[in-house]
């Protein structure tokens, strides 16, 4: 069931942020998107506001909080750990894999550098956690 | 899915489970379905260490002798099985199942439709999601194995 609560992209690189944007209006996803530079900049938005993102796109090399300090800290805070969380990175290394299932993450996507691509790869996404439902209550 | 390992189906009902075995079989997925009725056969399942561990784990919920959310527990909790997506897919619309579900981590919670053209279509969303998801090689420290499995590879 398609969530009217934003998506929370997480990722430090500004042009990376804006192409996923850009992908998600040209599949005319309707969710706001909430971008935030690193780990740090994520909690304290999910800790200073009641409002639940839908899911949480996570880039994994940031600054200040990487992607991986930011999914040990949120899978270990009893009301942020239902949040789905999705991995959106360039890295396949078997480690950042690992590490990132070892913390349960709803998937891990490896981001093209190509357009189309990138864009078919947000729509399965898209097409997935719109036929899952959301850990929250339904109203 | 992404690679050939078996898909591990916790279903108590045999008709249900049916029908999942064979929209797999209608949308080519060729991965080997391994199905359980229970958590506890699934858990006997993923501790025998010559059974190979599956790709994805899909998850009744209303089960006896250990339900959904139990077995949720207990992988969740264990150091070797916890890096296993598991996917709840259910006919339950209980708020507090999804809620525990997704407290424990789900990959993904999918009501199952009755109409089997539509639950079709689900299992296909399924399959595309977790074809362009990378998966833990969780069992496979040596990278002989790993060479294998990629030249074995799925797609």
């Amino acid at each position: 069931m398609r969530s009217s609560k934003p998506i929370l992209l997480v990722e430090d690189n500004n042009i990376d942020a804006m192409t996923v944007r850009r992908a998600l209006k040209d599949l005319n996803v309707p969710n706001g998107i909430v971008h935030q530079l690193n780990g740090e900049d994520a909690l304290n938005y999910l800790r200073s506001n009641n409002k639940r993102p839908w899911v949480i796109l996570l880039d994994l090399k940031m600054p200040r909080m990487n992607g991986i300090d930011f999914l040990k800290i949120i899978k270990n805070d009893d009301e942020l750990k239902q949040i789905p969380v999705i991995v959106m990175t360039t890295s396949e290394d078997e480690r950042d894999k690992m590490d990132s299932f070892e913390f349960s993450v709803a998937g891990y996507i490896i981001k093209s550098a190509d357009y189309k691509k990138l864009a078919e790869s947000l729509k399965t996404l898209i097409l997935y956690w719109t036929l899952s439902e959301s850990p929250y209550a339904s109203v | 899915m992404r690679d050939c390992r078996p898909i591990l189906l916790l279903e108590d009902d045999t008709v249900d489970a049916m029908a999942v075995k064979r929209a797999l079989k209608d949308l080519h997925v060729s991965n080997p379905l391994v199905r359980v009725a229970n958590g506890e056969e699934a858990l006997v399942y993923l501790r025998d260490d010559s059974k190979e561990k599956p790709c994805v784990i899909l998850l009744d919920l209303n089960m006896p002798k250990m339900n959904g959310i139990e077995f949720l527990k207990v992988v969740k909790a264990d150091e070797k099985l916890k890096r296993i997506p598991a996917i709840a897919l259910t006919t339950s619309k209980d708020d507090q199942d999804r809620v525990s579900a997704f407290k424990l981590s789900v990959a993904g919670f999918v009501v199952k439709p009755v109409d089997y053209i539509k639950f079709v279509e689900a299992m296909r969303i399924v399959n595309l999601y977790w074809t362009l998801s990378e998966q833990p090689n969780s069992e496979r420290e040596s990278t002989n194995e790993k060479l294998q499995a990629n030249t074995a590879g799925g797609r």
